[in-house]
């Protein structure tokens, strides 16, 4: 057994060379149902320490860390590759393009937008009629997406075509204690699970998914979940914060959860009503190591856990996210410390877990 | 039959957290029952009987959660926000009680409005547990409720929160006590997260794996003032599930219910239900298929606090159950 490791001894924490995984991870171009470039990441970064990696028919990356024990624990982690993005469905010429949304974009928040087109990159902007041009009327409500159009350029015109993906022209960057890029819904989960993967504990046998298209239904996640086949999961995402202040000064009731709250914890969202022994367990943990936690508002929303749990014959999942404001837009504010309490805690709860903590009655 | 239910109704467990109802149940079947499991999620798997020649693996699925509210936030003036766990309606909230699992109780009210005609929505509710600001509250964020409401005897009709689906956990339990012998392999299953979305029922059915499938849950009414149409009434017997939203039951299932409901003169009625569905759902569209039907109870004010059933009905299903899980099934 490998000697357990103190969290705060250094070992887990979150340096420049993590922080430029996640730059790569970020800038990379991997909208739902074509996450190639975040694969490729992925598969070189895994490579030295998977003891079983595979690519399944969906493109799921499935990785296996084997454990010394006899009968190990059989703990699934999840991730997914993709980001939410659009697709050109039309050419109108002259480098201009109708598109539709993959995924719960804001499409509010996509007027004037800069973006990158197909597989070069392309830069491009998301137009609308202009302001001058607008009627009265129109000046009061979001733009419909029919409105809207892709414009990359005459020159361009024509090296992409319906069917070809884009996503917003984020590039990723530190600044003090926030991390802002594009997708690190879920490439903060990525990041992590290859962290993990790197330093991975053998008591458990660990199942690490990166998953694909979970922004168009957590498709992905539900045939992973059947391959691997396990005892146990968890979901690591991102969550969105709403915790910025009223502007009628009222109190804040529906604010998701926080920023600087350390890594947020689901007890029930749409899709999954969390194992309880799970979330007993994970606090217990974040308890033993001074691990800042907090839960995320029961409500709305879901995770690949809403596939996972539901599997085979069930099982147990419970949810854990890193808190980012302005999610499925162009920017993703998040902050470095909650990521890393959020490896620190799913780290320690891996090296932590036996199998009887799926002994006691459910609640 | 009143006593068990009331028993069984008083026992706070909405869905996800189903140890105390599970745990009652398992002492009532115990004695009558080859085993008794829980699976991953909680569900509970009673096995009587092996697989005899003509006999099948009949799954019969009765769901013991309830609905349930849980704390989203409590506010600096100690008023507790909630959400809703499984379909919790509006309407049924002014003025109620609810009963935390942690034993704390509280009454339900909501933000005054500007239009009092309106009916609020969930997040304009809160509950008030006597706290005055989050220091002094004794629940938190995560925290789970039920209604809180007695059991009502009255005569031949009984009331309660959680009879959906309490009555048909009773039902199942009187049926595996009073099965003498079968030529088929019976699974009785309380499942867990049936109101959420038959989540038990779907993982439940993928590891039991059955030859057939009935579903007991209650079924809405047409008997009650201005009611929209529905042929189902309380006290014309145990109801026999044509379709609902989810599923059209097995046409022969369904013929092979009624033929031994009539042969058996055992008081029976057809049901349609147009607004909702059971675990029957998850359990046709298991693995390969698989024939399911319905027997369903009816019920009054379903998802209220008090919601009324008739006590023959709840006979007349426990009957029938044991004629068509006693003997060959013969689908034709």
């Amino acid at each position: 057994m490998s000697p357990k490791i103190n969290p705060n001894s250094g070992m887990l924490t979150i340096g420049p060379a993590q922080i430029a995984l996640l730059e790569r991870l970020s800038n990379a171009v991997a909208v739902s149902g074509n996450e190639d470039e975040v694969r490729a990441i992925v598969l070189e970064s895994v490579k030295p320490q998977a003891d079983d990696i595979r690519v399944d028919a969906m493109g799921n990356v499935l990785v296996t860390c084997h454990s010394k024990a006899a009968h190990p624990l059989r703990v699934m982690l999840d991730a997914h590759m993709d980001e939410v993005g659009f697709m050109l469905v039309e050419d109108e010429g002259e480098g201009i393009y109708a598109f539709e949304v993959l995924g719960g974009v804001d499409e509010r928040q996509l007027p004037g937008k800069a973006i990158w087109v197909g597989k070069d990159h392309l830069p491009g902007v998301i137009g609308a009629k202009p302001v001058h041009l607008a009627e009265g009327s129109e000046m009061h409500s979001a733009i419909p997406l029919k409105s809207l159009r892709i414009d990359i350029g005459p020159a361009n015109g024509g090296k992409v075509s319906p069917g070809d993906y884009g996503t917003f022209a984020t590039k990723f960057q530190k600044s003090g204690p926030s991390l802002f890029g594009k997708a690190l819904d879920d490439r903060l989960g990525v990041a992590t699970l290859i962290e993990l993967v790197k330093h991975h504990p053998d008591n458990i046998e660990l199942l690490v998914a990166f998953t694909v298209q979970e922004e168009l239904g957590l498709r992905g996640a539900k045939v992973a979940a059947v391959a691997l086949h396990p005892d146990l999961a968890f979901a690591i995402d991102s969550t969105p914060a709403f915790d910025f202040p009223r502007p009628d000064e009222k109190e804040n009731t529906q604010y998701n959860c926080r920023l600087d709250g350390g890594p947020a914890i689901y007890i029930a969202d749409a899709g999954t009503l969390s194992d309880p022994r799970l979330i007993r367990f994970l606090t217990q943990t974040a308890e033993k190591y001074a691990i800042p936690y907090h839960f995320r508002q029961p409500g709305g929303g879901g995770t690949n856990a809403g596939v996972i749990h539901k599997a085979l014959g069930g099982i147990p999942s419970v949810s854990i996210s890193v808190p980012g404001r302005y999610a499925h837009t162009a920017v993703l504010m998040a902050r470095l410390a909650d990521w890393q309490n959020t490896l620190r805690l799913v780290y320690t709860a891996l090296q932590d877990i036996t199998p009887e903590v799926l002994i006691p009655d459910r609640n | 039959m009143k006593e068990l239910i009331q028993q069984l109704c008083a026992i706070s467990s909405p869905s996800g957290y189903e140890n105390n109802i599970r745990e009652a149940i398992k002492k009532e079947v115990t004695p009558f029952a080859d085993s008794a499991e829980v699976d991953a999620l909680g569900n509970l798997i009673v096995r009587k009987g092996k697989k005899g020649k003509d006999g099948m693996r009949i799954l019969l699925s009765a769901h013991m959660d309830e609905l349930g509210i849980i704390v989203t936030h409590v506010e600096k003036t100690g008023f507790v926000r909630f959400g809703s766990i499984g379909f919790v309606y509006p309407h049924y909230l002014p003025a109620s009680r609810v009963l935390f699992l942690n034993g704390v109780r509280g009454v339900i009210n909501h933000d005054t409005l500007e239009d009092r005609t309106k009916m609020p929505t969930i997040d304009q509710f809160f509950i008030d547990v006597g706290a005055s600001s989050p220091a002094n509250c004794p629940v938190k964020i995560g925290d789970l409720a039920v209604f809180d409401r007695p059991f009502l005897d009255m005569g031949d009709r009984i009331a309660s929160k959680a009879l959906d689906n309490r009555v048909s956990c009773a039902v199942l339990i009187q049926a595996l006590q009073q099965v003498k012998q079968s030529p088929n392999e019976l699974v009785f299953l309380f499942s867990v997260q049936e109101e959420v979305g038959v989540r038990g029922a779907i993982t439940a059915a993928y590891s039991i794996d059955p030859d057939l499938g009935i579903a007991v849950d209650v079924t809405g009414v047409g008997d009650t003032p201005s009611a929209k149409q529905m042929e189902v009434s309380l006290g014309k017997g145990t109801a026999i599930k044509i379709r609902d939203s989810g599923m059209l039951c097995d046409p022969r299932i369904v013929r092979w219910m009624r033929e031994t409901a009539e042969k058996a003169k055992i008081p029976h009625q057809m049901e349609i239900l147009r607004g909702g569905t059971t675990d029957a759902y998850a359990i046709q569209s298991n693995r390969s298929g698989v024939p399911t039907g319905a027997i369903s109870i009816p019920c009054r004010y379903i998802h209220s606090p008090s919601e009324v059933a008739d006590i023959h009905d709840l006979e007349n299903s426990v009957q029938l159950l044991v004629e068509l899980i006693s003997g060959p099934v013969k689908l034709k």
